[in-house]
């Protein structure tokens, strides 16, 4: 178990690694001086050569990039080039949204797949299955940051249940936070849990053929009992895998739909950052990102462990 | 079915754009703003007295553009290096799927921004981008359809009777993985009129005055209070075309594929 | 009142090309105690008849006739009645046990199910209830075995696992569906000897399912041979096999190897294939393959005959088939 995890979490570094060698590479040819930027056209040959050894891209790329890395390994992320701040003070107020809002529009997706999913391959080839399925494919189909859209004007222009934009701080009161949170992390599950509730159905109807359904059947389970304590965990393999792929997406979604809403969250952020030529932001904010997608998956691939006993013994 | 008939839909949407559209999609005239559905103009205009119509008609051209030259480079790449790797086999294999597993940690959406905040924003950026994102989609859909397809007797008899694998690959694996690539042509190429709808949502896409669904979107938004209909109408397209594109995608591999349907 | 009576039987399957006649007026009549084979090659509709017996038929299929358990017809109660009976007092094992086993539960849960189920054990009484069983179809070690997976145990293992659970709420009636066909030969015998020993200990009725003659031959009392879904020969096994009638059970007799026969020996083989039960031919099924066969097989369908009591055979050339049987029906 332990020889399982331990090699799970060496693959996790090495990614996160090479991610930090490209991220670093790209900013590197992305064309534009951040002390240009920073100080205008106007500003004097001295003054940017000035700014630049202050700012240390002097330096060989090779120095910096380990200034970085080291930097991340003690907690700290250097400092803004453009705002002249630590670059953690200017993400932890975006990561405070943009965490948050990914986890909400994870759990929900995750219950509208279940449930959708679930519904449909227990009344297989019905009316209500395939009406299901065709609403879901149209979901598959409609863009996040539109459907952002209507959700706004519909829930907090006409019905004026949710506020339509903004995020209050987390200062404020969990629920006011949770309330602002809660028409972006329906924009963004809706696709989501279209495409996982499409795979879930799938899954179990796929499994209800295995051999063992029909021992547990001659044990004398019923098809309701058979779905909840031998199907479903079975079938969960294929969805977990694909939740971890789409969670790049979401993340990617989040980044767009958070703009919808003006939220200032990562995306925002990263946005600004590359407007400024604030590569150090840009760097650390996509790692962010990079981040949460292969932890997410370090955790499907824990998840697979517990469901499947198997992949264990595999492993070791 | 319902599928085809979408696409061929918009694909005639398209074509009649190029030539006639039913109002000015270019020229901006402050008297017809905002003007209400009516005969002429059937869903009305927008702020700058465009036809709304018009625009959305235009609007197919720009994503059916991005979709055909972002899946081309994906396709001609893509195909190329997992041919290549499925061929060559060894390091060169491992040097391919590595470097494309590696790509998949970076969603489309958030790799395009990223390319294009080194090109800089504009339409024909914004392909690249889509395009770039879709090298190892299809890389690694053919390396692994391509070594099924190795494996096979008739290509152990190509081999044996000395063609080369390059004659092989051309001769044999193409054609027996055509089917597959085809359909997974027409899911990318719904993935590229959505992330380029994102990106020039985003204002990195497609630049004024040039027709944009995705734009409309992010132009009607700041009017979304007092013209609501604005912002649904773009937003419906670019949600029509994906579904008719991903339609289009299952009906194919049911016929080109009749093995995979049955799984499903 | 027999224990199981089956009168009537038929299955069919629903499938693009039509209905497949999997089972044909299928009678069976089981007492308490009694062991059954069915033999036939596959496709011969030995699996659907287990399946329809257990209620478990796939979705797309149907049943008409009647199967009463100690006359009550099983065919006319509720999925929910069907539930209770299940495991109960009709259980069943199958030919793989890899498959067959839930890879995600321990054995010990698996074994535990039915018997909270149908018993109402609480969970340490089906936990120590559990441990016993296992420790009677011969598992080593069984309080370290209770907590493993499947795939941690062997074949064999599993299939005695398979064997614990069918047994575990001591059914009326066992079937056992090719239980060692997917077993190593070493192994299969065993296996064999246990389900024998406790249908003796416990009184159970078998039925036995294969496609092997030998394995009915030692393991049974009577004895059913099925071909295109319809059953051909039956009787006390004795009888049967001391007078081999039907031309096709000979085939089937004729293509066992057999010890002695040297290398140079070749195996008999029936020629041709199974019937298509979509489009069933008019008369005996069995003409296309049978060495007897005249123009009054393929039209007309032989009725049933006795040839000694207990032993009837469906064919229209009975008397030819058993003067044939010295030098053999098939060169």
């Amino acid at each position: 178990m332990s020889v399982f995890f331990a090699k799970r979490f060496m693959t996790l570094l090495a990614t996160l690694l090479g991610a930090s060698i490209v991220i670093f590479i790209v900013m590197e040819i992305l064309p534009g001086d951040p002390a240009l930027v920073i100080l205008g056209v106007e500003a004097t040959d001295e003054a940017i050569a000035l700014l630049t050894t202050e700012l240390g891209l002097d330096r060989p790329a090779l120095e910096r990039y380990f200034d970085w890395i080291f930097g991340i390994l003690q907690g700290d992320l250097g400092n803004s080039y453009a705002y002249k701040v630590p670059v953690w003070e200017l993400v932890e107020g975006a990561l405070k949204i943009t965490v948050p809002l990914a986890i909400l529009s994870m759990i929900l997706s995750v219950a509208l797949a279940l449930v959708v999913g679930l519904y449909a391959a227990a009344n297989h080839n019905k009316a209500s299955d395939i009406s299901l399925m065709g609403i879901s494919q149209l979901g598959i189909s409609i863009p996040n940051f539109w459907l952002a859209v209507l959700l706004i004007l519909y829930f907090a222009v006409n019905l004026r249940w949710f506020p339509a934009g903004g995020f209050p701080g987390w200062d404020e009161g969990f629920w006011v936070c949770i309330k602002a949170l809660i028409l972006p992390a329906v924009a963004l599950a809706t696709v989501q849990g279209a495409i996982l509730a499409r795979i879930t159905r799938s899954s179990v109807l796929e499994v209800f053929r295995e051999d063992f359904v029909r021992t547990a059947r001659a044990k004398g389970l019923s098809q309701r009992s058979t779905l909840w304590l031998h199907v479903l965990r079975n079938s969960m393999i294929p969805v977990i895998t694909v939740m971890g792929l789409q969670f790049a997406n979401l993340l990617a979604g989040t980044v767009i739909v958070e703009n919808v809403f003006h939220m200032p969250g990562l995306g925002s952020t990263v946005l600004k950052a590359i407007n400024n030529r604030d590569t150090i932001v840009v760097e650390n904010v996509v790692l962010m990102l990079a981040a949460m997608v292969v932890v997410t998956n370090f955790i499907v691939d824990i998840l697979y462990a517990v469901i499947d006993p198997r992949l264990k013994a595999h492993d070791i | 079915m319902v599928g085809g008939s979408i696409t061929a839909f918009l694909l005639l949407c398209a074509l009649i754009s190029l030539f006639w559209t039913p109002g000015e999609v270019y020229g901006i005239s402050i008297a017809t703003r905002f003007l209400p559905v009516s005969a002429q103009h059937w869903l009305g205009t927008d702020q700058f007295g465009r036809d709304i119509l018009s625009l959305l008609m235009a609007g197919t051209q720009n994503s059916i553009t991005v979709g055909v030259v972002a899946v081309s480079i994906g396709l001609f790449a893509g195909v190329g290096l997992g041919l290549l790797a499925s061929a060559r086999r060894g390091w060169t294999e491992e040097l391919i799927m590595r470097f494309s597993d590696f790509s998949f940690a970076f969603p489309a959406i958030l790799s395009a921004i990223m390319i294009t905040a080194i090109l800089g924003p504009g339409g024909v950026n914004s392909i690249i981008a889509i395009g770039i994102y879709n090298v190892p989609v299809f890389a690694r859909l053919t390396r692994g359809s391509a070594n099924a397809i190795w494996t096979r007797e008739y290509v152990m008899a190509a081999r044996a009777s000395g063609k080369g694998k390059f004659r092989i690959t051309i001769e044999h694996i193409l054609p027996n993985i055509l089917s597959i690539l085809i359909v997974q042509a027409t899911i990318q190429f719904a993935i590229a009129i959505l992330a380029e709808a994102a990106l020039s949502y985003l204002g990195l896409g497609t630049q004024p005055p040039h027709p944009s669904w995705g734009r409309m979107l992010n132009e009607a938004q700041t009017l979304m209070f007092f013209q609501p209909m604005q912002a649904v109408y773009p937003g419906g397209a670019i949600a029509l075309a994906v579904f008719g594109l991903n339609l289009l995608g299952d009906g194919l591999r049911d016929v080109l594929d009749p093995r995979l349907s049955r799984k499903r | 009142m027999a224990l199981l009576d089956v009168e009537n039987l038929d299955v069919s399957l629903s499938t693009a090309m039509g209905p497949a006649r999997a089972v044909r007026g299928l009678n069976i009549s089981l007492e308490k105690g009694e062991t059954l084979g069915i033999v036939g090659e596959s496709g011969c509709g030995k699996s659907m008849t287990a399946l329809a017996l257990m209620g478990l038929l796939p979705d797309n299929g149907t049943t008409e006739g009647t199967i009463s358990l100690q006359g009550e017809d099983l065919l006319l109660k509720s999925e929910k009645e069907m539930c209770k009976i299940r495991g109960n007092r009709m259980a069943m094992i199958f030919q793989e046990p890899m498959t067959s086993l839930n890879p995600v539960h321990t054995v010990g849960r698996q074994i535990m199910e039915p018997l909270r189920l149908h018993r109402g054990l609480s969970k340490s009484e089906a936990f120590k209830e559990t441990i016993g069983l296992m420790e009677r179809v011969g598992i080593p070690n069984p309080s370290e075995r209770v907590h493993n997976y499947p795939h941690q145990l062997s074949g064999g293992q599993r299939q005695r696992v398979m064997i614990a659970l069918a047994l575990s709420c001591s059914p009326d009636i066992l079937i056992a569906d090719e239980p060692t066909t997917a077993l190593d030969v070493t192994i299969q015998d065993q296996i064999l000897e246990l389900i024998q020993n406790l249908v003796d200990e416990e009184g159970m009725a078998l039925i036995l399912i294969s496609h092997d003659l030998g394995v009915i031959a030692e393991n049974t009392e009577k004895v059913a041979v099925m071909y295109g879904g319809a059953v051909v020969e039956s009787g006390p096994t004795d009888q049967i096999f001391g007078n081999l009638a039907h031309p096709y059970t000979q085939g089937l007799f004729a293509a066992m190897p057999k010890l002695g026969m040297g290398r140079n020996g070749r195996l008999t083989t029936i020629p041709g294939t199974v019937p298509d039960l979509i489009n069933l031919p008019a008369g005996c099924t069995f003409t296309d393959r049978c060495p007897l066969a005249t123009d009054e097989c393929g039209t007309t369908a032989p009725s049933i005959s006795t040839v000694e009591a207990g032993h009837k055979v469906t064919c229209h050339h009975i008397d030819q088939a058993i003067n044939g049987r010295g030098e053999g029906l098939y060169k």
